[in-house]
C-alpha cells in the first residue's frame, strides 16, 4: 500500500512514527467552549490568505495619482494611490472586492474569537498554574490582533482613517515627557505624513503578522506539552484528558470549523458591504465624515474618549492633555490588570496549586463578578461610541446621552458585578444547573451563604480492566460511575498499558481481563483476488506491447536512410 | 443502520453542493464577476464542506469515551539538580565571571549604538517634534485661500456658512485647516482673542482634544460641534468649549484685509492648533 510506504519513507529519515501515533491519539476535551481558540486561528489563515492576495493590488503611497476605473463617481480625480489602488482593487480588480470585505470581516472576527477564547479562558480559570505563560502569550496576541486590525483599516488612506489616524496620533501626543517624540518618530513628522502609509504597511503586512505566528506557534506548543485542561466530570482526573482523539474525530471536526469559518467570512464578503471607503471619500485634513464610528474592537477606546470629561493637568508648566486619561491610561491599566490577572488572583486565594481541572464560573463568584464588572464597563464604552447615532435615533440632544452614560459607566458595572455574585454564589448553593431553574432557596443562600467550596466527593466504586487484543496488543478502560473510558492508545506490551492506566488514575485498581464484547481491531489487510491478479496481468501485458512498439518506431527513422 | 445510511447519503449530497458552489465560483469570475454572487457561491462550497465534515464526525466517527494519560511535567528535584550542575559546572563559560560582564558590556553597547539610527524615521531636515508642533504654516502676511486654492474676500463671507480655508501654498498639512464666519456682533459675549475683521472672525479648524476637524456649524446658536468625540464650542464666547470633552478654546488666527480685499493672515495661531502636548505652551 503506498500509505505504508510513505511511512516508512518519512520513518527511516525522521523517526516520525512514535511521535505520529502519539498525535493521532491525542486526545481533545468535547465540550463547545474549547472551540473559539481554534476559531481565530482559522480567522487567522483566511486573513493572511485574502491578505496576500490585497498585498498584489495595493499600493502604500501617498503620492498624488489619477483614479482612472469603473468607479463613476472618482473617475478622473487626483487622490492618493493608495486610496486609488484600494478603489481599484475594489472595482476593477474582478473578485477584488469579495477578497477586501472578506478580509475585513475575517479581522472582525478573529479579534471576536480572540476575546470569546479570552474570556472562556478567564471564567474556567483555565489561566491557572501551569499556564500562566500561555495566559501572557495570549494576551500579547490580542494586543498585536488589535493593532494590526487598526494599521489594516488605515492604510486605504479614505476620510474615516484617516480622522482615526488622527485621533491615534493626537493620544500618542498626549503621553507625558516623549509624547511629541514617539509620535513624530512612529508617524515620519507631523500628521499627516507622507512616510506613515508605508510604515504602516510594512507593520500591517509583515512585522506584525510575522511575530504573531511565532506567537501562535509558542500558544499551541505549550498547549501540546501541558495537554488541554478539561471540565470535571466522571473520570476527569489531575492526571488525564478525557475526549475525543485527534484522529479520526477532531481532524474531522476541526476542518469543518476551518471550512465553516471560510463559509461565514466569504458569504459576509460577498453580501453585506464593509468600510466602503469610495463612500468615504479620499482623505483630506479639513473634512471629517459625520458619524464616524470605529471598527469595534477599537471602539471601547473611542467610547472612552468620549465619556471622560474634559480635564486637563498642568504639572509644572506642562500639559497633560485630556485624551491621556481614557486612551493611554485606560489603555495601560487594562492591558497590565490583563497581564497581571494570573498572579493577582493568586495573590487573593493562595492558591499556588497546579491545575488541569477547570471551574465552572459559579465555583468563583468573586471572579465572575470582577468579569461581569469589567465586561460592563467596556459594554457602556462601546455603547458610548456610538452616542452620536444614539442621539440621531432617539432624538435626545448628545450631551443628555452623554451624561447619562457618564453615570451608567460609574454605576451600572458595580451593579451587574453584584447581580453576577450573588447569582454565582446562589448556583453553587443549589442544585440548579442554570439561571433559570433558581429557586428562592437558593437565592438566600447566594445572598448570605459562605464562599466555601463544595467538597468533591470520592466514588470507590471504579476500576480499570486491563486486556489483550487477538492480535497481541494491549488495552485498558476506566470502568466509574458515570462513564466508561477506553485508553486513548492501543499498546504494544503490557507493562506499558499499565504504567499509562496507573498514570492516568492514581491509585485505582487494576485487573486483567478478556478483551470485551465488539472490539473492533484494523481489518486485515487485503489479499489481491484473481480479478484484481488478472487485471494487474493485462495491464503488464499491454504496457509490454506498446512499449515494444514505440520502441521499433523510434529505431525504424534511423534505418531509413541506409 | 439506516441513520448511518442516511448520514452518509447526508453527507455526499453536501459534498456535491461544494462542487456545484465551486463551478458557480467559477462560471460567476468568468462572466464578469459580480461579488454578492463570488460570495454567494464561495461562502455555499465552503458550507457544503463544513456541513459533511461536521456530519462525518458526528455521526460516522466514534467520539467521546477516550481518555489520555498526563503524565507530571515536573522532573524530580535530582534531575534538576543534574541540569543546574551542567550548566554551571566547572567546565562551564559562566564561571568566568570578568569574561561574562566584559562580553555582557560589548553586547549590550552594540544595542545601544544599533538604537541610533531609530532617529532616522524623523528626517533630518525637519525641525525638532516640539517646534513643529507649535508652529504652522501661517505667517504675517499669507493669503487666505479655499482648500481649492481660490483666495477669500471679506465679502465671500456669508452669514449662516462657514469658509474653510487654509494657507495660500500649503493646502495639504495636517495643521493649518481654519474656518471664516460671520458673528452677530449684538450676541458676542466675548471680544476674539485674535481680533476680528468687521464681524468675520478666523478659527483653527482643529478640536484641541484629538485634531478632528470641527465642520459641523450650528448658526443658530453659533456653535461648532466636533463629529468624532461631540466638543461643542461657542463662538460667541471666543471658541469656548461648553461640551464634550474638549478643555481648550480654539485657537484664533488674526487676519486683516489686504488693499485688494482679499484677506490676509496677521500671524500664526494664537495657540498651537489641535491636540494638546506636554510642551504646549
Amino acid at each position: 500500500m503506498i500509505t505504508r510506504r510513505l511511512y516508512r519513507a518519512l520513518d527511516a529519515r525522521l523517526g516520525t512514527t512514535s511521535a505520529g501515533r502519539t498525535a493521532l491519539a491525542k486526545v481533545f476535551p468535547d465540550h463547545w467552549t474549547f472551540m473559539f481558540g481554534e476559531v481565530a486561528i482559522y480567522a487567522f489563515l483566511a486573513l493572511l490568505l485574502t491578505g496576500t492576495y490585497l498585498t498584489l493590488f495595493f499600493d502604500p503611497s501617498t503620492a498624488d495619482t489619477v483614479y482612472d476605473g469603473a468607479y463613476q463617481p472618482l473617475d478622473g480625480s487626483t487622490v492618493s494611490s493608495a486610496f486609488a489602488s484600494t478603489v481599484t482593487l475594489s472595482f476593477d480588480v474582478r473578485a477584488g472586492l469579495l477578497i477586501r470585505q472578506a478580509h475585513h470581516w475575517a479581522a472582525l472576527l478573529f479579534v471576536a474569537a480572540i476575546v470569546v477564547h479570552l474570556l472562556r479562558v478567564f471564567f474556567t480559570g483555565a489561566f491557572r498554574r501551569p499556564r500562566e505563560l500561555n495566559w501572557v502569550v495570549g494576551v500579547t496576541m490580542l494586543t498585536l490582533a488589535l493593532l494590526n486590525g487598526f494599521t489594516g483599516y488605515s492604510m486605504p488612506d479614505d476620510l474615516l482613517s484617516g480622522t482615526g489616524l488622527r485621533i491615534i496620533y493626537s493620544t500618542v501626543l498626549s503621553i507625558p515627557v516623549v509624547g511629541s517624540w514617539i509620535a513624530m518618530l512612529a508617524f515620519g513628522g507631523e500628521f499627516p505624513s507622507d512616510e506613515t502609509a508605508p510604515r504602516l504597511y510594512i507593520s500591517h503586512v509583515l512585522i506584525v503578522p510575522a511575530i504573531f505566528l511565532a506567537l501562535i506557534s509558542l500558544h499551541l506548543v505549550m498547549i501540546i506539552r501541558q495537554k488541554h485542561s478539561q471540565f470535571p466530570g466522571p473520570g476527569r482526573r489531575e492526571h488525564n484528558v478525557v475526549g475525543s482523539r485527534l484522529w479520526p474525530a477532531y481532524a474531522v471536526r476541526s476542518l469543518s470549523l476551518l471550512t465553516g469559518v471560510l463559509a461565514a467570512v466569504f458569504t459576509l464578503g460577498g453580501l453585506v458591504q464593509i468600510n466602503p471607503v469610495w463612500i468615504y471619500g479620499p482623505f483630506h485634513p479639513a473634512q471629517a465624515t459625520s458619524p464616524a464610528q470605529p471598527d469595534w474592537y477599537v471602539a471601547w477606546g473611542d467610547g472612552a474618549l468620549r465619556l471622560f470629561p474634559p480635564i486637563e493637568v498642568h504639572i509644572a508648566g506642562h500639559l497633560v492633555p485630556a485624551p491621556f486619561f481614557p486612551a493611554v491610561g485606560l489603555g495601560t491599566v487594562t492591558f497590565l490588570l490583563l497581564y497581571a490577572w494570573p498572579w493577582l488572583e493568586r495573590w487573593r486565594t493562595a492558591d499556588k496549586a497546579s491545575h488541569q481541572i477547570l471551574e465552572r464560573p459559579r465555583d468563583r463568584p468573586g471572579r465572575v463578578a470582577v468579569g461581569a464588572y469589567a465586561l460592563t464597563f467596556f459594554a457602556v464604552l462601546l455603547v458610548t461610541a456610538a452616542d452620536d447615532i444614539l442621539a440621531r435615533l432617539t432624538g435626545i440632544p448628545v450631551t443628555g446621552i452623554l451624561r447619562t452614560l457618564q453615570i451608567l459607566v460609574l454605576v451600572l458595572p458595580f451593579a451587574v458585578a453584584a447581580t453576577a455574585f450573588v447569582v454565582a454564589r446562589s448556583l453553587r448553593a443549589g442544585t440548579a444547573t442554570t439561571v433559570g431553574e433558581l429557586t428562592r432557596e437558593d437565592l438566600h443562600a447566594g445572598l448570605t451563604g459562605s464562599d466555601e467550596l463544595p467538597e468533591e466527593s470520592r466514588h470507590p466504586a471504579e476500576r480499570i480492566r486491563l486486556w489483550r487484543n487477538p492480535d497481541d496488543t494491549w488495552r485498558w478502560c476506566w470502568h466509574g460511575p458515570g462513564d466508561d473510558l477506553t485508553s486513548n492508545e492501543v499498546f504494544l506490551d503490557r507493562a506499558e498499558a499499565l504504567a499509562a492506566a496507573r498514570t492516568a488514575f492514581p491509585g485505582v485498581s487494576v485487573e486483567q481481563d478478556g478483551p470485551p464484547e465488539g472490539v473492533v481491531l484494523p481489518p486485515p489487510r487485503h489479499e489481491p483476488g484473481p480479478a484484481t491478479k488478472a487485471a494487474a496481468g493485462l495491464v503488464w501485458v499491454a504496457m509490454a506491447v506498446l512499449g515494444r512498439r514505440a520502441d521499433r518506431r523510434r529505431s525504424s527513422p534511423s534505418e531509413a536512410p541506409e | 443502520m439506516s441513520g448511518e445510511k442516511g448520514a452518509v447519503r447526508r453527507i455526499r449530497l453536501a459534498f456535491g453542493v461544494t462542487v456545484l458552489g465551486a463551478v458557480g465560483f467559477a462560471v460567476t469570475y468568468s462572466l464578469g464577476a459580480n461579488t454578492q454572487l463570488l460570495g454567494i457561491s464561495l461562502g455555499v462550497a465552503f458550507a457544503g464542506l463544513a456541513y459533511g465534515l461536521a456530519a462525518w464526525g458526528r455521526r460516522l466517527l466514534p467520539t467521546g469515551g477516550y481518555v489520555e494519560q498526563k503524565p507530571e511535567l515536573v522532573a524530580p528535584p535530582r534531575r534538576r539538580d543534574l541540569l543546574a550542575e551542567a550548566m554551571e559546572g566547572p567546565e562551564s563559560p559562566l564561571g568566568r565571571r570578568g569574561l561574562v560582564g566584559m562580553l555582557l558590556l560589548g553586547a549590550g553597547s552594540i544595542g545601544v549604538a544599533l538604537l541610533f539610527p531609530l532617529r532616522s524615521l524623523l528626517s533630518f531636515r525637519k525641525p525638532d517634534p516640539v517646534t513643529m508642533l507649535r508652529h504652522t504654516a501661517w505667517d504675517a502676511g499669507v493669503r487666505l485661500v479655499t482648500p481649492e486654492g481660490t483666495p477669500v474676500r471679506l465679502t465671500d463671507i456669508a452669514r449662516g456658512t462657514i469658509q474653510i480655508v487654509v494657507p495660500e501654498g500649503h493646502r495639504r498639512d495636517g495643521d493649518v485647516p481654519a474656518f471664516l464666519v460671520r458673528l452677530d456682533p449684538e450676541r458676542l459675549r466675548k471680544e476674539p482673542g485674535a481680533g476680528r475683521v468687521g464681524d468675520v472672525v478666523a478659527y483653527s479648524l482643529l478640536c484641541t482634544h484629538a485634531g478632528c476637524p470641527v465642520a459641523l456649524y450650528e448658526q443658530t446658536t453659533a456653535r461648532m460641534l466636533c463629529p468624532c468625540h461631540q466638543s461643542a464650542f461657542d463662538l460667541n464666547r471666543d471658541a469656548a468649549p461648553i461640551a464634550g470633552p474638549a478643555a481648550r478654546p480654539l485657537p484664533g488666527l488674526p487676519i486683516e484685509a489686504d488693499a485688494d480685499g482679499f484677506l490676509r493672515a496677521r500671524g500664526d495661531f494664537t495657540s498651537p492648533p489641535g491636540a494638546g502636548f506636554w510642551s504646549y505652551p
